[in-house]
């Protein structure tokens, strides 16, 4: 009975935190939009507009909903449902800290460590394809197809070197949980510095996934009037456009966790503080490098320009998955290397 | 003929490895971004603050009064015959008796009006008013959502008789003096 009451209030505060960061993303987005391009940005609702997603979310639920006649009601609904879901769904696997001793029991700050979590990660992310893929269908709209079919190959062809990217990762923890990838990494032993090219190839193709600029096709306004939520209004527009900044955070959880430590820091043995409070602090330093993380996924977004359709494709096809399968054969060699059973 | 320097001839040329991994080039656009990020930021707060305007500006009209309050305007209609754009519309009417505290001459404009959409605030009215009624002055005329709203009537062109309702005009009349 208390396991349950425990992880459904962990369940509410992971679902909630991230709702909140996701909403305050649309308002940092704004910002950082604007201080990029030497503007303010929102600054009238409420002190320095901190308000503003308050606004935004009121002003979504106030407009008129419409479903286009020739839309398939049920898939038309299901679409943004299903995005929804599978944005929330993935926070479940991810530490987001070491864990709290009261009363002499051990609580983990996480809601469960499933062996195989960088899977369930991939199996959610998948998920969410149809989320776009129902949408754009049952629209019923030549653009908002064209959304749809432009954004999952989009994500199917970068999940492949995504996940080559991951397997190099796993050669070297010889873990899929991800605590224990994160365990691994303590104090400054961060994965990055073994996986180097991983790194990079994980960060490029979280930007495929998350469908943000560079690779934000599937809804070029350019082109395709507002990709796959073309026929979408109201709060189901609302929960696609929220929806990206959860997965935006989701994966800037990720890309820290696998890849930055986690929750561990440099010098974390030398504070000399109780294990609650570095267990705390880690969880605050997390944290800060979810937000940098969100930080760069906006900072490239003022950046870059969109990708053209057939270069995406190249990148995604003839470079990205080439040298993923280079950086499995690399960390492969280095792997033998330093278990001593590779011999010159 | 080459008129600048500044024309580029376009090469269709191989991209070289370095610019090929995109990354240097995506890494120098990312320094160029965080740099205006601790930069000054352009904009102006509009009601609050307004931007400097020359001394000479030439906005929103006023009609104005003389030292007793009395109304310049006498409905000569020379302004409206100078406006290129046609903008300006008056009807005149005669001072009755017991209005001598409220117009100047005997003849004065019962309607004025200048329609803000024609307008191009060349300040040809002011030129050639001979009374000193009409000037242009350094207000905006602010924005509206129904077309109608921007024919300014005297209520919204005349300055009041209370000294904090005038409106200043010494800087137009003195950039008359200059020329």
């Amino acid at each position: 009975m208390e396991f349950f009451v425990i992880k459904l209030v962990l369940v509410l505060i992971v679902f909630l935190v991230s709702l909140g960061v996701a909403a305050y993303s649309t308002y940092a987005e704004r910002k950082i939009a604007a201080f990029l391009q030497d503007r303010i940005g929102p600054d009238r609702a409420g002190p320095f507009g901190l308000l503003q997603p308050l606004a935004d979310g009121l002003k979504m639920f106030m407009k008129e909903e419409i479903i286009p006649t020739h839309a398939d009601k049920f898939l038309f609904i299901l679409g943004p449902c299903i995005m929804m879901m599978t944005a929330s769904m993935t926070g479940v696997i991810i530490p987001w800290g070491h864990g709290l001793e009261i009363n002499g029991s051990f609580y983990p700050v996480q809601i469960t460590d499933i062996n195989i979590g960088i899977l369930y990660v991939f199996g959610v992310v998948s998920i969410g394809v149809y989320g776009i893929m129902i949408g754009g269908w049952a629209s019923n709209n030549k653009y908002s197809l064209m959304g749809a079919i432009r954004a999952s190959s989009q994500m199917i062809s970068y999940e492949l070197a995504m996940g080559m990217a991951i397997i190099a990762l796993i050669m070297t923890t010889g873990t899929l949980s991800v605590r224990e990838i994160v365990e691994q990494q303590h104090g400054i032993h961060w994965n990055i510095f073994t996986q180097p090219l991983g790194v990079i190839l994980f960060i490029v193709c979280a930007f495929a996934e998350c469908n943000r600029t560079p690779f934000d096709l599937p809804e070029c306004e350019t082109e395709l009037v507002g990709g796959y939520h073309t026929e979408y209004s109201s709060m189901k527009l609302g929960f696609y456009l929220f929806a990206e900044y959860i997965n935006m955070f989701i994966s800037a959880a990720i890309i820290s966790s696998l890849y930055f430590g986690g929750y561990n820091f440099p010098f974390i043995d030398q504070l000399g503080l109780s294990p609650n409070m570095l267990s705390m602090l880690g969880t605050i330093i997390f944290f800060g490098k979810i937000f940098f993380f969100i930080f760069f996924f906006m900072w490239v977004r003022w950046t870059i320009p969109r990708f053209r359709y057939d270069q995406l494709m190249h990148l995604g096809w003839r470079i990205m998955i080439p040298l993923a399968i280079v950086n499995i054969l690399g960390t492969g060699v280095y792997v033998l290397f330093k278990n001593g059973q590779l011999h010159f | 003929m080459q008129l600048t320097n500044r024309s580029k001839v376009v090469v269709n040329k191989e991209m070289t490895f370095a610019e090929k991994i995109y990354l240097p080039a995506v890494l120098s656009g990312l320094a160029i971004t965080i740099k205006h990020l601790f930069k000054k930021s352009a904009t102006i707060k509009y009601p609050e603050q307004t931007r400097p305007v020359s001394e000479n500006y030439r906005g929103m009209h006023v009609l104005k009064r003389d030292e007793q309050g009395r109304e310049n305007c006498t409905a000569c209609g020379l302004c409206a015959v100078a406006c290129p754009a046609e903008a300006i519309t008056m009807t005149s009417a005669e001072r009755k008796k017991g209005e001598d505290h409220l117009y100047r001459e005997e003849k004065y404009a019962e309607v004025y009006e200048i329609n803000m959409l024609r307008c191009i605030f060349c300040g040809l009215c002011e030129e050639a008013c001979p009374k000193e009624a009409i000037f242009l002055t350094d207000r905006l005329v602010p924005s509206d959502f129904v077309r109608t709203n921007f024919i300014y009537g005297k209520d919204k062109l005349l300055e009041g008789t209370s000294a904090e309702l005038r409106v200043d005009v010494s800087k137009r009349i003195n950039a008359h003096r200059k020329l």
